[in-house]
């Protein structure tokens, strides 16, 4: 069993109209026995910026603490939030640093750059980062997931019609897929607001 | 906060504290993850005015294709390119730290920088590495020496050649090389070879595929073109696209307005000199 099939997770990000959606699955488990159904894989950076990690729970949780105390300092010192393409590269220098002996994470960075232009990017567990126009995928759901996202991703759609087919897309790939579901986690942020919503799924 | 510095930005380089948990989760069964490759053929030929560089555009993860579009010719100065084929973060890390190493060298020397300069910095890290950062390039340029190509393989060494293929499509590459190269090419004979080569890695390599980038390097002026040509497009979208009649059962929404209004309240007579 691979080490990222130990938890189980599935993340996806598309890219719409002047708009971004991230969405998540909400299963926790240890192997094939699930411990928690409403565990929090998405994290918010800064207002327009969120990070999805995949793969070993602990690494995730730890990574995200790094990447906050980083990205706190860089407040600091430049007094502005950092640019979703800045924060792609520090993601990258993190993992590439680890190169010898990786964080076992996939992380998925979404987020609304200069003049609220998406951006979408996602990267190996040694920060290979892949730059996508369209959607990004991560997890253990991943192959379904490509193949969802192939079919169902339309260039330039608007925020309720992007919020509904990254929702189908996560649903429809997690059914597929033991080790992740119970649910789904949707984050769809705009210019003006940021909507959360929990999507109710099969919970098996 | 002996455990802070350890997060605090430091000199560089690579940290191992995590190698001895991995080795005990390795040991109890629990397999390292795989990194993302680029299976890739790429190519550079000198031609009379210079060198040209060519790649395919395809990143895998395992069998599955992970990037469709992805860059593998990567700037190290104004007149230098790199072509990387194997681990995708060790070809991307290794050509960014060479990349600024020679404009730190550039800004010492006031020169421009030469091939053999790339060459030696590329080849000395990764022979230290004995080969564990996984990175074959292929390195082409213009310096004041006239027009270079080199090849570097994973542990350090290097060839200098006039025509060279790396990746899992050499192969089917260099048969279209040996077949067609001969000294003095023209441009356009350049780089309709160099297309041909990659298409041949394209359609007979599983590694690689997508799209032909190409970069031609003569003195004073590079031109990278990417997508230079693209031999498999999507045709069998449907224009209709996908609707969904029933909506996802939603069980919570909130919403944060992110703009937040500041109101500014003038109050008369309020501090005056």
């Amino acid at each position: 069993m691979s080490i990222f099939e130990y938890n189980g997770s599935a993340l996806v990000a598309m890219v719409g109209k002047n708009c971004f959606a991230i969405a998540s699955d909400r299963r926790l488990g240890v192997q094939l026995q699930t411990v928690a159904t409403d565990f929090q894989r998405i994290f918010k950076i800064h207002g327009k910026l969120f990070i999805g990690l995949s793969g070993l729970a602990s690494d995730a949780q730890t990574l995200y603490q790094r990447l906050v105390f980083r990205h706190k300092l860089y407040e600091l010192r430049e007094e502005r939030d950092m640019k979703p393409e800045t924060f792609a590269s520090l993601v990258s220098a993190i993992l590439y640093e680890k190169r010898f002996g990786p964080y076992f994470i996939q992380p998925v960075i979404a987020g609304l750059g200069d003049e609220d232009k998406p951006f979408i990017c996602t990267m190996d567990s040694i920060g290979a980062k892949e730059l996508a126009k369209d959607f990004v995928v991560a997890g253990t759901a991943s192959e379904s997931l490509y193949g969802a996202c192939e079919s169902m991703f339309k260039p330039d759609m608007e925020a309720e019609e992007l919020f509904e087919t990254i929702s189908q897309a996560l649903l429809s790939s997690v059914d597929r897929d033991c080790l992740s579901g119970w649910g789904g986690h949707v984050y769809l942020v705009t210019p003006t607001e940021v909507t959360e919503r929990i999507l109710k799924g099969r919970m098996d | 906060m002996s455990e802070l510095a350890g997060t605090i930005p430091g000199k560089g380089g690579f940290s191992f504290d995590l190698c001895k948990r991995n080795d005990m989760l390795a040991s109890k069964g629990l397999k390292p993850p795989s990194f993302l490759k680029t299976g890739t053929t790429i190519v550079g030929l000198i031609f009379q005015d210079g060198v040209i560089l060519g790649a395919d555009t395809r990143a895998t993860e395992g069998p599955i294709v992970a990037d469709k579009n992805c860059e593998k010719i990567h700037y190290m100065a104004p007149n230098i390119y790199c072509c990387g084929a194997g681990t995708a973060a060790d070809t991307e890390a290794v050509t960014d730290m060479v990349s600024s190493q020679l404009k730190l060298h550039r800004y010492h020397t006031g020169r421009e920088s030469r091939v053999v300069t790339a060459l030696t910095l590329l080849k000395s890290h990764l022979f230290s590495y004995q080969g564990h950062v996984s990175a074959a390039l292929v390195l082409g340029g213009v310096d004041v020496t006239g027009p270079h190509l080199h090849t570097i393989y994973p542990h350090g060494s290097t060839d200098t050649l006039p025509f060279a293929t790396m990746g899992s499509g050499s192969l089917a590459a260099m048969a279209i090389f040996e077949s067609k190269y001969c000294e003095g090419l023209t441009r356009d004979e350049g780089v309709k070879l160099v297309a041909e080569a990659i298409c041949s890695g394209i359609f007979n390599d599983l590694g690689s595929g997508s799209n032909v980038d190409i970069c031609v390097i003569t003195k004073g002026k590079q031109e990278y073109l990417r997508n230079y040509l693209l031999p498999n497009p999507r045709t069998y979208v449907s224009e209709k696209g996908y609707t969904f009649s029933k909506k996802t059962e939603v069980l919570f929404t909130k919403i944060t307005p992110l703009r937040e209004l500041v109101e500014v309240i003038e109050v008369g007579d309020a501090m005056e000199e």
